[in-house]
């Protein structure tokens, strides 16, 4: 992990109409860290994750990847530049088996540049691949998960099942879109050490959560956002710990009386 | 000046066309492929009245757009309602229904020049000495007040600013109470209701055809994607546009060439700015 | 508790299921089981002609196979991509009025015209089509719903390639048995060939367009390009049928651009079952033939399509080929609960 930014946003700003999703949010990512994007609901993350992946097109500011400038590209060029992501309402391609739902991402240019998983190569047979991918993930080989049509899994293996899909792209980003949410303490026991595993391979992790407990045991660094503004940016210990950060999420009433009776 | 003349003539007869088909498009998100159908039968339930039973013209006119409310509305009751939301099968089964009407008047021998509607005052005036017809005059009277209507219904009654919230977002008008599968069907009887009004202000201008009702629908589309589906402000503006585009081509051209500028209009809007001039649409497609 | 509820369950055959992937087919029975359907499909297809009692039906049997390539197009686009194609008369008309011109002005047999329209009437279509597809579905619908109505009166307004009369004098076929086998091998060959198509892993990506075309975007790949990539497919199926109608007709006018032609495919598809690829020729076979029947009534015919297509989306039937197929790989079972 070295100090150089991977991913720098230099004043995101969206706005809706009259309503502002994204308030000139500046931030930017190391290579190899995990950077968390916490707060309430309705504090511009998915917004401004949108921005960044090109998703939606940002009403200002600047976003570079790697010192090049990507704000305004389509959203699958910038996949193809290496900057993934999963959806907070997971979509998985529902009619197809699961390691069918893994053949579209190795369709795409980029898979076939990065040549594939173990020798794929450009006519590799995608299906086997595919398996290959989601035995990374921990659908095992043998068991029937695979081959179940995605519309009959749960939650927590949906969610795997989207990591897959980023994995499947070899990334260098991945930004996972309250990818904790809906699981189980076992489901989530079982996805953390596989954040940290793709941490260990190089890969960057943006996380936007709401399980806070979770993400602070794997973040490097936590950035706030409230009402699309950022209060605050530093470690676990030091987000925890600061005023602001305590009524953003309780309310300032609250902290006074807090306070007040301390 | 006789271009401005005929231009705001044209323009006006074209926002009503496009108003009803925007109306149902912006409240159900349901493109209503039967608006033309819905045109040419208030034309000839018009004509059904007046000539055939002889009965008074205004009174035959609000029959009409009775009649042609209750015809909408029951083609979503019965029809539409039932594939709500399952976007392949709404959009065919709408365009089933116009073509089944349509083709159907045309079987029933509804067909030749024989099917004429009375103007509404005979006569013109002459303004900068160019005659105009009284009643040409008089669409874009009414026409103008339609489009008021519109605007003060939506923006100040119940019902108006219920089909407006609908409009703009569904779910969360309908965890305000708003119910709707009725909001649609109002919507939908409203908008054969224009349809009817177009119909029955237009078509004394010319015969009654079965083929108007294809380029009713035609002209209707293209003003409405030019003006943004869904936005029936864009819809007027996109008409005034259109309307004097085809007056130009007509006065520069030749007129056979009214229907190319619909077909470029569509192109050009869908190639340069897809969501049209009002239209809310890429803001709403930008939602992941 | 005595509240037994009693419950309908379908499974797979054992069957099915040991020959699903084609795994494992050991013996003669399974190896039956799959290729039986698919046989009669093709050896009944080609000895038609040969028992149609008349010349006048064999030339019906011609017009079913330029219908049904469109309705195969149709299903593709419409359950395999997810785009509604309202105007199939598009591409007979762009397809038909091509061979035409290459025959008449250019003087190309037919075997030379009819390959050349199809891929340049294909190329054509999707250009045409090119704006609508980066935006959403209705758009399509609404644009492929127009372009056959507008450019019909624009061949008429303008007078241009023939306007009202037509194109006359377009060269027929060498002899009516290569007409008719030609048009037959082709929807044959289209009709497996697709069902190859959409299993294969582009076929996979179309059907992920449909799904879920963000997530496709997110992967790196640009929607507008394979969607651009099934229209063409579907268009040059459609220019193909035109090319081939206009060979049988010996003449090409605006009344290619007819409304029977859109709507017949997608009625064709509802009633023989949307999704199979199989369903929308069988549903051509039932309704040309009813439609050739019912051309005493003039338009009516076309009422009459529509009222069975509104009944049939109305009523969520799956359409006969999506029964027939469920009957033949699943069995049902009442379960008490």
């Amino acid at each position: 992990m070295n100090n150089q930014p991977i991913l720098e946003v230099q004043e995101a700003t969206k706005s809706f109409g009259g309503i502002v999703a994204v308030n000139r949010v500046s931030l930017d990512v190391r290579d190899g860290e995990i950077l968390g994007i916490i707060g309430p609901n309705g504090s511009g993350k998915t917004t401004l994750i949108n921005c960044i992946t090109g998703f939606i097109k940002m009403t200002s500011g600047k976003v570079l990847f790697r010192g090049k400038n990507i704000s305004g590209k389509p959203a699958h060029k910038i996949a193809d530049m290496g900057i993934t992501r999963t959806f907070q309402i997971m979509r998985p391609y529902y009619s197809l088996p699961c390691y069918k739902n893994l053949v579209i991402p190795l369709f795409s240019p980029r898979a076939k540049r990065t040549g594939g998983w173990r020798g794929g190569g450009k006519l590799g047979d995608r299906d086997t691949v595919g398996i290959d991918i989601l035995e990374e993930i921990g659908f095992e080989r043998d068991s029937f998960v695979p081959y179940k049509i995605a519309s009959t899994l749960p939650t927590g293996y949906l969610k795997r099942l989207e990591l897959a899909r980023c994995l499947a792209l070899k990334p260098e980003i991945i930004i996972c879109d309250e990818i904790f949410s809906g699981l189980s303490m076992s489901e989530i026991a079982s996805m953390v050490p596989l954040i940290e595993r793709l941490q260990m391979d190089g890969i960057t992790l943006i996380m936007i959560e709401h399980r806070l407990r979770e993400l602070f045991r794997v973040a490097n660094r936590v950035m706030v956002l409230n009402f699309g503004e950022k209060v605050i940016e530093g470690s676990p210990e030091e987000v925890m710990a600061d005023d602001k950060v305590k009524e953003v999420y309780f309310g300032s009433e609250e902290v006074e009386e807090v306070m007040s009776h301390a | 000046m006789d271009i401005l003349i005929y231009g705001t003539i044209n323009s006006m007869a074209l926002a009503l066309m496009a108003l009803g088909f925007a109306l149902v498009y912006g409240i159900s998100r349901v493109p209503n492929f039967a608006h033309g159908a819905l045109y040419v039968i208030s034309g000839f339930v018009t004509w059904g009245f007046v000539r055939a039973l002889g009965v008074n013209y205004l009174l035959s006119i609000f029959l009409t757009m009775i009649i042609i409310g209750v015809i909408g509305a029951l083609i979503y009751q019965f029809i539409l309602i039932r594939v709500r939301g399952m976007a392949i099968s709404e959009i065919i089964a709408s365009y089933a229904i116009g073509l089944a009407i349509l083709e159907g008047l045309r079987w029933g021998g509804f067909k030749g020049m024989t099917y004429t509607l009375p103007v509404f005052v005979e006569g013109s005036v002459d303004i900068a000495e160019i005659p105009v017809d009284f009643h040409r005059l008089v669409v874009v009277g009414i026409g103008g007040a339609v489009v008021a209507f519109l605007w003060l219904f939506t923006h100040h009654t119940r019902i108006g600013l219920a089909l407006r919230g609908m409009a703009q977002d569904e779910r969360a008008a309908l965890m305000l109470g708003i119910d709707s599968d009725l909001m649609a069907v109002v919507a939908m009887a409203l908008g054969s209701m224009l349809a009817g009004l177009a119909a029955i202000l237009l078509l004394p201008l010319g015969n009654i055809v079965v083929e108007a009702g294809y380029n009713v629908l035609i002209l209707a589309i293209a003003v409405c994607i030019v003006g943004g589906l869904g936005s029936w402000m864009g819809a007027v503006l996109a008409a005034f546009l259109i309307g004097f585009a085809q007056i130009l081509t007509v006065r520069y051209l030749g007129s056979h060439y009214q229907m190319v500028v619909a077909l470029l209009a569509i192109i050009f809007t869908l190639i340069l700015r897809p969501s049209g001039l009002f239209g809310q649409q890429k803001e709403l497609e930008e939602r992941v | 508790m005595n509240n037994e509820q009693r419950r309908r369950e379908r499974l797979d055959r054992g069957i099915k299921v040991r020959t699903d992937g084609l795994y494992a087919i050991m013996s003669l029975r399974e190896l039956c089981y799959l290729t039986v359907p698919r046989l009669v499909l093709i050896v009944g297809m080609l000895v038609l002609p040969l028992v149609m009692p008349s010349m006048y039906w064999q030339r019906v049997i011609s017009i079913v196979c330029i219908y049904a390539l469109l309705a195969l197009g149709f299903d593709f686009l419409a359950h395999f991509v997810g785009l509604v194609c309202l105007g199939g008369a598009f591409f007979i008309g762009v397809g038909g009025y091509l061979a035409a011109i290459l025959n008449t002005f250019l003087g190309f047999p037919p075997v030379v015209t009819i390959p050349i329209a199809t891929l340049l009437g294909g190329a054509i279509c999707t250009l045409l089509l090119l704006p609508c597809l980066p935006l959403r579905g209705v758009y399509f619908a609404i644009v492929t719903l127009m372009y056959p109505l507008v450019l019909m009166r624009i061949i008429e307004a303008l007078n241009i390639l023939g306007g009202t009369d037509g194109i006359m004098g377009v060269a027929s076929f060498a002899n009516r048995w290569i007409e008719q086998y030609f048009v037959i091998s082709m929807v044959v060959l289209f009709l497996f060939g697709l069902r190859r198509l959409v299993n294969l892993d582009i076929g996979l990506v179309f059907r992920a367009v449909k799904d879920n075309d963000q997530a496709v975007r997110a992967s790196g790949m640009n929607i507008t390009f394979y969607k651009a990539i099934a229209v063409f497919v579907a268009s040059c199926l459609g220019c193909l049928g035109g090319a081939c109608l206009v060979h049988i007709y010996m003449w090409s006018g605006i009344s290619l651009f007819a409304l029977d032609f859109s709507i017949l495919p997608i009625a064709a598809t509802v009633i023989g079952g949307a999704g199979t690829v199989v369903g929308p020729v069988l549903g051509c076979f039932i309704l040309v033939p009813i439609s050739e029947l019912l051309r005493a009534f003039g338009t009516l015919r076309i009422v009459f399509y529509c009222l069975i297509l509104v009944a049939f989306i109305v009523f969520r039937s799956e359409g006969i080929m999506v029964y027939g197929q469920r009957k033949y790989h699943q069995f049902e079972r009442w379960v008490t609960i």
